[in-house]
């Protein structure tokens, strides 16, 4: 039986959120607004009216190259990419073909694979088609936004590790605080690369590894999914589909498909047989961009520690488990958080309490303490407050117990046959009746021993 | 006395010493074009309202003694600038009906400047030409003889000057569109540096080339009109930061200074009557004090391949934007030579011809650059014939895909390598057509242009001669 390896490569669009578009001084801040009232002759097209690149936005865009650990063109250049769409005002957009800011970057994943990054490189978003009552509508307040396209090898072989890759990349652009990342507004765009590969199994039961001469000679692009559940399943979907093809002996069409997340399914757009034209030049009205060896390290320093970093730091440092650590550095402000509180924890009211950093991360996990509004200061207090308990009267706690036992019969019934699960709700009923912060562990112990 | 006959100076000294306003300096210009302009054919606009209410403003100003540099001075200007409100054809009619919300930066400087806005000029369509012939609002005519064509694509703005249809006109080059028609119209013609003057605004034909410029009377009109359009514009990133000087201030100097650098291959092919004329011309140079200097240059006629190449590209790319959806016209109103240069444009930046044509074009034009630098070396500017021939008559460019790269063979190294140069009217053929001769400075030379070209003007004036219309 055949056997196929999915070869899989990633073209991410990533929405920068800079205050003004990439070449015009309009705002950015486009979503949900009056359709054409965030333009200008610039990001409309008209005639005369010329680019001036956005100097943040470049910054921004070297700085998720640096995070993907890229090498940086010293020389770099803006390229018309041209083709017609009605949503194109200049019949062209402003691109990079052979110089992106970044190149030859690498990715690591949990598992420690290694994923190449092939370019990162900076582009203007177009402006949106709207179709109703048989008229179709151009709003072009999001002509000219700046979005940073992030290409991967094809070094991908599933859709776990696309996934795990996806999440990672969203949590770097907000840990570098260049994207809002928001799924929903568009603000990340995923395109993979699908194709299958025949792999044959050795003798040993390894599989043999594909020589790059010899990649699929297809590709199928799925375009413009706006979630990684999504992707996950269009990769999928595209797996059993192009399988059952080359099953057959056909070979799948080199083509452009959409995902249908209402049928579940791919859908063809467009073939893609013949090599894309967009007869790609310098842009004439944008002078070179050169980044000097110092202006790059400057930026790097802005690179913070990225997740995977984090999560290695907090469990050596703090002796934190792999999983919390996770959760803590899903959010760089969350991670800060957990940080200020931690070192807080040998001042003041914390020192009484000796809070350890493994209680610390739980509390914050388990509470899903909001780090905007609960200082530091006062989670500690309130963990200290957490752990004062009063004492309880044997005879009281005998009383309520009784209670408790008669008026939950089946529960006790479940706790004899060894549902331990259950002691908990137990505990619950006695807490609330006693109206007292007791030690919820110790009324757990005495309550299992009168059973 | 006729106040149509003046200079920007000698209107502004006019205008201060209160020898008339501007309303009736303007009204003068609107009614000389009102007679001479249905035999000229230099305005596809006139704009009578916009320039009376910018003349009674200008009025205002100068009773409170303001002295802006071209307050009330009514001026033309090419119609490929945007001006808010004011329809902008770049005489095609694609854009018959567009009118842009904003204007391009060198109309926002002459308006803060104090200009008063007598329309818009003619052109080739998109500026696809040296003739006018390809505008589609009929092509223009040369004041000397109406038989004959101004050249182009700034036809319509040379010769509003000529025809004394304003004092002075803004104009655009990208190679030759501004000094080929002031040397067929017998004006003066300032191409300045690449980048010198913003480009916002300007419809686009070559991107990498296209120049703002001026077409003036005298060569201190050019220089005034240079210091108010020139500088660094937050809108054009290939505007340069360099300070803009002040280009009056060393206009007058001697030029006993000055190494004059000829070429033997500018001279080649050119018509005998302007060859003689220049070659005087130079002669008169020297005895003002220059000294002639024996240049090799490459031939100019390398620059035609890349200027086609590189200029043909970009302007594929940039009427892309008018495919039907905006701006009122589709695509089946854009003329011959337009769709000409969008089908050789796309070909020479298709996969597998892009290395052939444009990236081969890009590399010559760096031996191009490299070759004039070199030049600079030894001489101070460059000297020759703006154009082989003397005007040519109407219908000449008819069927020929490359009239205008043929008449601007001899302009267009220098707009490939992005220099400055101004066009000066040096003599008359026999038939009375003008002769122009190029004076080429460095990049950012335009100062010793100016000076080179004031020099030679003082000592032969042509300003008296004007043509019967």
């Amino acid at each position: 039986m055949n056997k196929y390896t999915p070869i899989i490569g990633l073209e991410v669009h990533v929405e920068l959120k800079t205050e003004s578009k990439m070449f015009c001084r309009c705002s950015a801040d486009y979503f949900g607004k009056e359709p054409n009232t965030h333009t200008c002759p610039v990001c409309l097209g008209l005639p005369g009216a010329l680019p001036v690149p956005n100097k943040t936005a470049i910054e921004w865009c070297v700085k998720i190259a640096l995070a993907l650990n890229c090498k940086i063109n010293e020389f770099s250049k803006f390229d018309r990419k041209n083709y017609f769409y009605p949503d194109l005002a200049k019949g062209y957009q402003i691109s990079q073909y052979d110089l992106p800011f970044g190149y030859d970057g690498i990715t690591e994943l949990k598992s420690g694979k290694k994923m190449r990054i092939r370019r990162v490189h900076m582009e203007e978003d177009t402006g949106k088609l709207t179709h109703e009552n048989g008229a179709s509508l151009v709003d072009f307040n999001r002509s000219g936004l700046p979005l940073v396209e992030i290409v991967t090898e094809p070094d991908f072989h599933d859709a776990e590790d696309v996934k795990e890759y996806l999440q990672n990349l969203q949590q770097i652009v907000r840990y570098l605080d260049v994207s809002n990342a928001d799924m929903e507004k568009g603000d990340m765009r995923l395109e993979p690369n699908i194709s299958l590969a025949l792999t044959t199994t050795l003798q040993d039961g390894t599989q043999e590894i594909i020589p790059v001469e010899l990649l699929p000679n297809y590709k199928v692009e799925v375009k413009n999914i706006n979630s990684f559940k999504f992707v996950e399943k269009a990769i999928n979907y595209e797996v059993k589909r192009q399988t059952e093809l080359l099953d057959k002996g056909e070979r799948p069409a080199q083509e452009t498909r959409g995902w249908d997340s209402v049928k579940q399914r791919t859908f063809s757009q467009r073939s893609k047989e013949d090599a894309q034209e967009y007869r790609y030049f310098p842009e004439p009205d944008i002078p070179p961009i050169t980044h000097t060896k110092e202006q790059i390290s400057s930026i790097l320093k802005e690179v913070p520690e990225l997740p995977a970093k984090k999560i290695a730091r907090f469990e050596k440092e703090y002796g934190i488990s792999f999983t919390d650590a996770e959760i803590l550095s899903r959010e760089k402000l969350l991670a800060d958080y957990f940080e200020k509180v931690t070192s807080l924890r040998d001042h003041e009211v914390a020192k009484q309490s000796q809070q350890t950093p493994q209680a610390i991360a739980k509390w914050i996990i388990n509470k899903k303490v909001d780090y905007a509004t609960v200082t530091p200061e006062v989670l500690l207090k309130h963990m200290a407050a957490a752990k004062q308990t009063v004492a309880i009267d044997e005879q009281e706690f005998d009383r309520i117990a009784e209670e408790v036992f008669s008026e939950n019969p089946q529960a006790v019934a479940a706790c004899k046959s060894g549902k331990d699960s259950v002691i908990m709700f137990l505990v619950g009923q006695f807490m609330k009746k006693i109206g007292k912060k007791v030690d919820a562990q110790l009324v757990r112990k005495k309550l299992q021993e009168k059973l | 006395m006729d106040i149509t006959k003046l200079t920007i100076t000698q209107a502004k000294k006019d205008l201060a010493e209160k020898k008339y306003s501007s309303v009736e300096l303007t009204k003068a210009y609107l009614d000389r074009i009102k007679k001479v302009d249905a035999k000229i054919n230099a305005f596809v606009t006139v704009t009578e309202e916009e320039a009376l209410k910018n003349a009674t403003e200008a009025d205002k100003q100068l009773v409170k003694g303001s002295s802006l540099p071209l307050l009330g001075i009514p001026l033309s200007v090419k119609d490929n600038f945007s001006t808010r409100g004011i329809r902008t054809t770049a005489s095609s009619k694609v854009l018959d009906e567009y009118i842009p919300p904003y204007d391009a930066t060198v109309v926002t400087k002459l308006k803060n400047a104090g200009m008063v806005l007598l329309g818009k000029t003619n052109m080739d369509a998109w500026a696809h030409g040296s003739s006018t012939e390809t505008s589609d609002y009929g092509s223009s005519r040369n004041p000397w003889n109406t038989n004959h064509l101004p050249g182009g694509s700034s036809g319509g703005a040379a010769a509003s000057v000529a025809a004394d249809e304003a004092i002075a006109a803004i104009g655009s080059e990208t190679a030759g569109s501004i000094r080929q028609p002031a040397s067929w119209c017998g004006v003066v013609g300032m191409k300045p540096t690449y980048g010198r003057v913003s480009r916002s605004g300007v419809i686009a034909m070559g991107s990498s080339l296209d120049s703002p410029g001026s077409i003036t009377k005298t060569v201190e009109d050019s220089a005034l009109l240079l210091h108010v359009i020139a500088g660094q514009d937050p809108l054009d990133a290939t505007t340069s930061p360099k300070a803009v000087p002040d280009y009056l201030k060393n206009l007058k100097d001697k030029i006993s200074n000055l190494t004059i650098g000829i070429s033997d291959d500018y001279f080649e092919g050119v018509d005998p009557e302007v060859q003689a004329s220049v070659e005087q011309a130079v002669k008169d140079l020297e005895k003002l004090g220059a000294k002639i200097k024996k240049i090799n240059l490459f031939h100019p006629k390398y620059a035609i391949a890349v200027y086609t190449i590189i200029q043909r590209a970009e302007v594929s790319s940039n009427l892309a934007r008018f495919d039907g959806i905006r701006y009122g016209n589709d695509r089946s109103f854009f003329g011959d030579e337009a769709k000409r240069r969008i089908m050789l444009g796309t070909y020479t930046l298709s996969a597998g011809y892009y290395d052939q044509y444009y990236n081969k074009a890009l590399k010559v034009r760096t031996l191009i650059i490299e070759d004039f630098a070199k030049a600079f070396k030894d001489v101070d500017v460059i000297v020759g014939p703006t154009s082989p021939t003397t005007a040519l008559p109407v219908g000449a460019s008819k069927g020929k895909a490359m009239f205008g790269e043929i008449a601007d063979i001899l302009v267009e190294p220098s707009s490939i390598a992005g220099l400055s140069g101004i066009n000066m009217p040096v003599g008359f053929s026999k038939t009375g057509l003008p002769i122009g001769m190029q004076i080429i400075g460095p990049q950012w030379g335009e100062e010793i242009v100016l000076n080179t070209a004031y020099n030679y003007e003082q000592a032969h004036s042509l300003l008296d001669k004007k043509p019967k219309l």
